[in-house]
């Protein structure tokens, strides 16, 4: 076995735009440690920060995990919030739900998901409305 | 030394290791070994803020003396914007010129025109070429080092305009062989530097080009003979050409976007606040943006480390010159300027594997899972006692084998603790 599989958990807090950025940065962070490629750091860095944006944006908490062998990073993103109603829907580029007012913040403007879709080798979404939103998130090495 | 030798240089006579470098040094470049400071020059990226730090005076920029600059036939001053700041309110550029002449350059070159020149290309170029937004500025060494040491991923955004002292010391070179019938190689051009970076930029780095110009000077190392030669370089100067007050205000901050709508850039100075610019890029957000103008000193070029006058005064005296200089009106000059591409630079940066724990990927995740470890192990205090400025510095610094475990005073206090208490031990069941 090649050193086996670096896995570390993050937190992140809904509503906490203070700290919002903090997890992808810090994943970021040990992706260059481990040498992962430039060009794919920069999509897993991009994937992670729509998802831990996305939980500050809606959910009510979340958890980020990180796991990374010689082959894949992966990301299992989970939140405890309001869930997605229509996912086909959530994944169409533009779409969204959120409110004016974070829209003038220059958040929500429904590229979220499209984008981390479009960053990813895999990607998959479970949803259960008014429980929270799974993702999964990998690229391959 | 690695890449060519840093633009940084440790006198460990005078060294002290008071570790007020180590501490200030923002990408955890400095070790204290055996009470004496050592640079890591690859993850270095020349900011100099060591150099301001240190009281002792044992770390200084490598830069050029005036003296080895005999070996040429003719000798060019490259003059910057930002030396127009350093002497007092009587001291016109034109008179700062004819200072520098006096102090025994040949001729002293005025660069705020081609500082202009390099605005508008700036601004053609992000008119006529495509790809992602928003595009870096490349003007501060500094910000590219720290672009390869830490965010690799933005390579590709740096915009690939050349500096204004670059195209100048090309053309400077042609013009004064030709008009002095001399061969290029006998003709010195020398940039007068605010800061060790941009030296660095000069004497080249491995692989990134080979410079036009052919040493640096640090402006505190002229300060002197300039400013005693001023009130003498009275009515000389004639025949130069106008300052501008677009290239002067390259010295603060805003020039490099002086053609640019404001929805469309940013400025930024100051390290951290780079840094923080940088990563809102990686994530993706700022994609509105067309340019960023990014400066790691806090208050842009007239801030740098080898300068004299304090930078609020300085800056005030570049406004104070720039309202002074009547209208300017050179639109059709700037756009052949920018017709002619000649702007574009061929500069090769690269992405440093400074990062990685290890080249083999299954091999770094051993290692970096070690360093989770270690860090449980140590006191996370960052006390420095040690000689890495972090705890997570040296629990990184083991896992490379460049520190021991012992030189925690933690660690080895509990070591010695266990010790002694195993030796009570055997002599408390030795009395039996």
């Amino acid at each position: 076995m090649n050193g086996g599989t670096f896995r570390r958990e993050f937190e992140v807090t809904g509503g906490d735009f203070y700290n919002a950025g903090r997890v992808s940065t810090e994943i970021k962070e040990i992706l260059r440690q481990i040498g992962i490629a430039a060009p794919k750091i920069r999509r897993l860095a991009i994937a992670a920060y729509e998802a831990e944006m996305n939980m500050v944006m809606y959910a009510r908490s979340g958890k980020v995990l990180l796991q990374v062998t010689p082959e894949v990073v992966r990301l299992d993103v989970n939140d405890v919030g309001p869930g997605i109603e229509n996912i086909e829907l959530a994944m169409q580029e533009g779409y969204s739900t959120a409110s004016e007012e974070m829209r003038a913040m220059g958040f929500g403007a429904g590229m979220g998901l499209p984008n981390i879709k479009k960053n990813a080798d895999r990607f998959e979404i479970r949803s259960e409305v008014g429980k929270g939103t799974t993702l999964e998130i990998e690229v391959r090495l | 030394m690695t890449r060519n030798g840093g633009s940084i240089r440790i006198d460990e006579a005078r060294c002290t290791g008071d570790m007020a470098c180590m501490r200030v040094c923002p990408t955890e470049a400095i070790r204290v070994r055996g009470g004496k400071a050592r640079l890591l020059e690859s993850r270095c990226i020349d900011c100099g803020e060591c150099i301001r730090v240190c009281r002792p005076r044992a770390v200084s920029p490598v830069t050029n003396s005036f003296a080895e600059l005999s070996r040429f036939d003719y000798r060019a001053a490259l003059v910057s914007p930002v030396i127009y700041g350093q002497f007092g309110p009587a001291a016109s550029p034109e008179r700062v010129l004819a200072a520098l002449e006096k102090a025994g350059f040949d001729c002293a070159v005025d660069s705020t025109q081609m500082c202009e020149a390099v605005s508008a290309a700036v601004a053609h170029y992000l008119r006529t070429s495509g790809g992602p937004r928003p595009l870096i500025s490349c003007f501060c060494p500094t910000v590219l080092r720290l672009i390869e040491v830490r965010y690799p991923e933005l390579i590709e955004l740096v915009i690939p305009v050349e500096s204004p002292e670059e195209i100048l010391a090309r053309e400077v070179r042609k013009a004064k062989a030709r008009e002095l019938a001399l061969p290029e190689d006998r003709i010195g051009i020398i940039y007068l530097t605010p800061c060790p970076a941009k030296m660095l930029d000069i004497i080249g780095q491995a692989g990134r080009r080979r410079s036009n110009v052919n040493g640096a000077i640090a402006i505190s190392d002229i300060y002197r003979t300039v400013s005693s030669l001023l009130p003498i370089a009275r009515g000389s100067g004639s025949g130069r050409a106008q300052i501008s007050a677009v290239g002067l205000s390259w010295a603060t901050l805003g020039g490099q976007t002086a053609f640019l709508p404001p929805e469309h850039r940013l400025e930024v100075a100051g390290l951290r606040n780079v840094e923080r610019i940088l990563t809102d890029i990686e994530m993706g957000k700022l994609r509105d943006v067309e340019y960023v103008e990014l400066h790691t000193c806090p208050d842009g070029c007239v801030s740098g480390s080898l300068l004299v006058e304090n930078p609020y005064v300085a800056r005030g005296r570049i406004l104070e010159i720039m309202g002074r200089l009547g209208p300017q009106p050179r639109e059709r000059e700037l756009a052949e300027f920018c017709e002619k591409g000649e702007y574009l630079a061929d500069r090769n940066l690269s992405a440093q594997a400074m990062g990685a724990l290890d080249l083999d990927v299954g091999r770094a995740i051993s290692k970096i899972r070690r360093l989770e470890e270690l860090l449980q192990s140590l006191p996370n205090i960052n006390c420095g006692a040690c000689g890495a400025p972090s705890c997570s510095a040296f629990a990184e610094d083991v896992v490379r084998e460049e520190a021991h475990l012992n030189d925690c005073v933690f660690v080895a206090l509990s070591q010695l603790r266990a010790e002694q208490s195993h030796v009570v031990d055997v002599l408390r069941e030795a009395k039996g």
